[in-house]
């Protein structure tokens, strides 16, 4: 093993990348939340301009892409890649937001840990060398998400207590490398998760299903980078809404750990309690824009030092669910860090 | 009276029906397929006849009732024309709900728009 | 110590927060009650022209299913459910309501692929079961007689 592996399963960045610019965009849910002043751009009417729901993903994530790109003053063209990701079948979204734009492109699908894989994926590559400046994105849309994986939006359903609400937002990072000094925010480490599965079988409670995911991951960044909970600012896990932030809890303290001090999850902070989205947020949208939104802001202007994004992912299909799999959890974890070492 | 014994039945057949949903993890086109199923079965029984004419609209409207014409439909067709009508009666006694739900259903498509949730 | 499935599902029925039943049913007993009732005045309004007991309860189911129909395009149908739950789902304007959604939602992959091939992807299963329960029960009745 070379020196870039730190105990089991964490990649330390020789060189951290940087984070040099981001953008956050949001549907109307999102400007109502509690964050909604914090988005670049918000579009009150969901559907974007466009004729489907699907072509207004394509456009949340184009616009949060060109936002990001703009706020460096760079051209989309100049990015040397683009790791971009969504929730629909084939990872649509983003293969056509990439149309049309002559950057090379990966997409991935990590349900809603998407986020975290493609920034970890950037931020390895750009250590690497093998690229100067790749833009991270990920992206989801209420009603795209819900006529692929639920029911139609005008079928009269109730929604359990313990379901979440697919963001209709996008985040985009753009990564360069170590030797940019002028962009203050860097990844230092990053964790590829395992696939845990301790038999949830409940698609509305995605929370529970990831939870141990979220616990496992974080667990082994810890031991590996031989931390405490308390040697970061914030710890933000991806979209465990109140039911699995209340599992996670659970589980840590059962390692004798207690991480509900530094502790927060994107889906809690995204919507407020009053927005009527049950058990909190969910999407690649998610954790993608409360990062761009919320985390980075905060890192940039040094009221946050170090914070670990813990995103997490439920990885069912329609047809896995409807065949009474239970659900295969994942968790990717980024830590950032800004101004001096610790 | 009438009006009353129709509300109070059908909603205690809604509200059993909610314990289903919050209780079980039947999704609602198991409940619904289970009720009309079983609106046939109970009026093979000859159950469901006397709660129609006590209940009226109370046990029509719920989708017991559905099953309930399929049922009825089948044994005035098989009086009159035996195996033939096994397979004819249900379908025609129901014909008019199918199809007015097709008819409006895609009447519905062609004048309206997808909205989103808020 | 890793927790165990068996250990991690009570743990996930302790944490998971249950449906309020209660109000759940006030509600679905509520509305349930009240398109019944509104059921049985489109009834009497349908025998009042005219209509005989049988054809009157046909145009009931005909009349309801419309409006169900007209208030899924409306965007109240399902406004109305997510409170009413059973209350919206078991009366035939659910049927009505299951639908026209899906004709309304995939209209956006065209109106043959879209609209008419999806229009039964909530309700066939009560079509496929309702309609084979009865012939089971027609051929019963043809074997062991009792019409």
């Amino acid at each position: 093993m070379n020196g870039k592996r730190v105990g089991e399963s964490t990649i330390r960045l020789e060189r951290p990348p940087r984070v040099r610019a981001w953008a956050a965009v949001g549907g109307k849910k999102e400007k109502e939340g509690p964050l909604g002043a914090k988005f670049d751009k918000l579009f009150p009417d969901t559907m974007c301009g466009e004729k489907t729901w699907e072509q207004a993903e394509v456009h949340l994530q184009k616009a949060a892409v060109r936002t990001a790109a703009n706020k460096c003053h760079l051209p989309v063209s100049a990015l040397d890649l683009m790791i971009a990701g969504d929730l629909l079948g084939q990872c649509v979204a983003s293969s056509y937001a990439a149309r049309g734009t002559q950057v090379p492109y990966l997409g991935l699908y990590g349900a809603c840990s998407t986020m975290a894989e493609s920034l970890a994926l950037s931020a390895c590559l750009l250590d690497g060398g093998y690229a100067q400046r790749v833009c991270a994105v990920a992206s989801s849309h209420f009603c795209t998400a819900e006529r692929q994986y639920r029911f139609p939006l005008a079928y009269g359903g109730q929604r359990t207590p313990t379901a979440q609400w697919t963001a209709t937002a996008a985040g985009a990072c753009i990564l360069t490398q170590a030797a940019d000094d002028c962009a203050p925010v860097r990844i230092t480490h990053v964790c590829f998760g395992k696939i845990c599965d301790l038999g949830v079988t409940d698609a509305n409670n995605m929370g529970a299903a990831m939870a141990p995911a979220a616990h496992s991951t974080l667990r082994a960044l810890l031991r590996d980078t031989d931390t405490k909970p308390s040697d970061y600012d914030g710890i933000f896990t991806g979209d465990l809404g109140e039911v699995g932030t209340r599992l996670l809890h659970e589980l840590f303290r059962r390692d004798g750990i207690d991480i509900s001090g530094v502790h927060e999850d994107c889906g809690r902070l995204l919507f407020s309690k009053q927005q009527d989205v049950h058990a909190g947020g969910s999407g690649c949208g998610c954790a993608a824009s409360v990062l761009c939104a919320h985390l980075l802001p905060q890192l940039a202007d040094g009221s946050l030092h170090r914070i670990v994004l813990a995103a997490t992912g439920a990885l069912m299909s329609p047809t896995s669910v409807q065949q009474g799999e239970s659900i295969p959890g994942i968790c990717h974890a980024v830590v950032f860090e800004s101004g001096e070492k610790r | 009276m009438q009006y009353v014994i129709a509300f109070v039945t059908g909603g205690i057949i809604c509200a059993l029906s909610q314990i289903l949903i919050d209780r079980t993890k039947l999704t609602p086109a198991r409940i619904l397929t289970a009720y009309v199923v079983a609106g046939v079965v109970l009026t093979a029984v000859g159950v469901y006849k006397p709660f129609v004419d006590f209940a009226g609209a109370g046990a029509t409207v719920p989708l017991l009732g559905f099953g309930y014409t399929l049922a009825e439909g089948v044994r005035s067709a098989v009086a009159q024309s035996g195996m033939l009508g096994a397979f004819t009666g249900g379908a025609q006694a129901a014909a008019g709900g199918i199809s007015a739900a097709v008819f409006f259903g895609l009447l519905t498509a062609l004048l309206f728009r997808p909205e989103d949730k808020s | 110590m890793d927790v165990t499935p068996q250990e991690y599902t009570s743990m996930v029925q302790k944490q998971s927060d249950p449906s309020p039943m209660l109000r759940d049913m006030a509600w679905a007993f509520v509305v349930g009650g009240a398109i019944c009732t509104l059921g049985q005045a489109v009834l009497e309004f349908w025998k009042f022209t005219g209509l005989g007991q049988k054809d009157a309860a046909i145009a009931t189911s005909i009349t309801l299913i419309a409006l169900a129909a007209l208030l899924t395009g409306l965007h109240v149908y399902e406004k109305l459910a997510k409170h009413a739950g059973a209350g919206t789902l078991v009366p035939i304007t659910g049927f009505s309501n299951s639908v026209a959604s899906p004709a309304l939602e995939f209209k956006s992959e065209g109106l043959v692929l879209g609209t008419a091939a999806k229009m039964f992807i909530i309700a066939g299963p009560v079509l496929v079961y309702g309609i084979g329960a009865s012939i089971v029960y027609g051929i019963l009745l043809v074997l062991f007689g009792g019409y």
